[in-house]
């Protein structure tokens, strides 16, 4: 990895205002399995590349591209190839 | 249903500068108020956005350093020279001025009263602003649970909210550490270093049941601790760290 990504990564948090625009839900909180290594856990753990025209969240373990979103004018495009399955708790 | 707000989204609201405050030469806070704002949880921040005339619009996330409180919140601001955004916050925008913000925003980097500890936060430079938050609600809850700052700054004259951690340190529940890592007065006593794990194993102390650690500031400091932290036996899970990124302003 260049010396400058691994200084410019943030946390999946970062990608939440981006991502509430699709989720109804908190997104940091949406769990995820990595297609990659199966590690499971919070958005809000994976690592985020590229804030500025959208986000690439990576696994922390594996560094699999589990959810990259690109946003550009009036249209969100969403990439979830790299999860296996994503869960929220709902509230009653 | 365009145009319909669907509960649960966040929707861009106006909020209005009621006052702004010089912390430090390089940061400042502005203290929002918006009728729709309905609080938020320590540790989470707001997107923020600025349309220019012709319509180019530029986005950034700031921390709430603030106490939950309704149709209200702080946020802290550190001017990073040819940034986009952040010069406009600290030079330009003045009480009375509107700015359009998102949030509150993230359910990962939290914590509130409720969630116990011992608590260990550690902060690089303008990465306190979130764990502000943290010690705002920890003394408005009046929490005793144990809880330690280790927070690092360039300089003495570099330290936000220095006047009121010494005030909040008068609680013997809470010890807050410094370490000064480009300059410090004659005097300072303190670590003049970067935290490193000798430090963190000096202030941490032993890991107990029930051990949270926050740890928020630039990309490099975040990892550094975090990795650390694991080597002292904290669960990963029981780390959350908010990385702030080199640049970005």
């Amino acid at each position: 990895m260049a010396e400058h990504e691994r200084d410019t990564r943030l946390d999946g948090n970062a990608a939440a205002g981006l991502l509430s625009t699709v989720f109804r839900c908190e997104p940091s909180e949406v769990m995820l399995i990595c297609a990659g290594c199966g590690a499971d856990g919070p958005m809000g753990a994976l690592l985020a590349y590229g804030m500025e025209m959208g986000a690439v969240l990576r696994c922390p373990v594996c560094d699999t591209a589990v959810l990259r979103a690109g946003s550009a004018g009036a249209m969100l495009w969403l990439d979830v190839r790299g999860a296996v399955s994503m869960r929220v708790t709902i509230e009653h | 249903m365009a145009g319909t707000a669907v509960p649960g989204r966040l929707a861009w609201q106006l909020a209005s500068v009621a006052a702004k405050r010089q912390e430090t030469p390089r940061v400042i806070s502005l203290r929002l108020e918006s009728d729709a704002w309905a609080g938020h949880l320590p540790g989470q921040h707001v997107d923020v956005r600025l349309t220019a005339e012709d319509g180019y619009q530029a986005q950034r996330s700031y921390s709430i350093s603030s106490a939950p409180e309704p149709g209200v919140l702080e946020l802290t601001v550190e001017d990073i020279p040819d940034g986009e955004v952040s010069p406009y916050l600290t030079e330009v925008l003045q009480p009375a001025d509107r700015l359009e913000l998102r949030g509150p925003i993230g359910g990962y980097f939290t914590w509130t009263a409720a969630d116990g500890g011992p608590l260990l936060l550690v902060a690089g430079g303008s990465g306190v602003a979130p764990l502000m938050s943290m010690l705002r609600e920890r003394a408005a809850a009046g929490s005793d649970v144990p809880t330690t700052l280790l927070y690092s700054s360039r300089s003495w004259d570099e330290i936000i909210y220095r006047e009121e951690l010494e005030r909040l340190a008068a609680d013997p529940t809470l010890r807050i550490v410094h370490t000064l890592t480009r300059s410090h007065p004659a005097d300072w006593a303190g670590y003049t270093r970067r935290i490193d794990a000798a430090m963190l194993a000096e202030v941490a102390g032993a890991l107990l049941p029930g051990s949270l650690a926050y740890v928020c500031g630039p990309t490099r400091l975040v990892e550094q601790v975090a990795t650390d932290l694991v080597t002292r036996g904290y669960p990963p899970a029981a780390i959350k760290t908010e990385r702030f990124g080199p640049t970005g302003g």
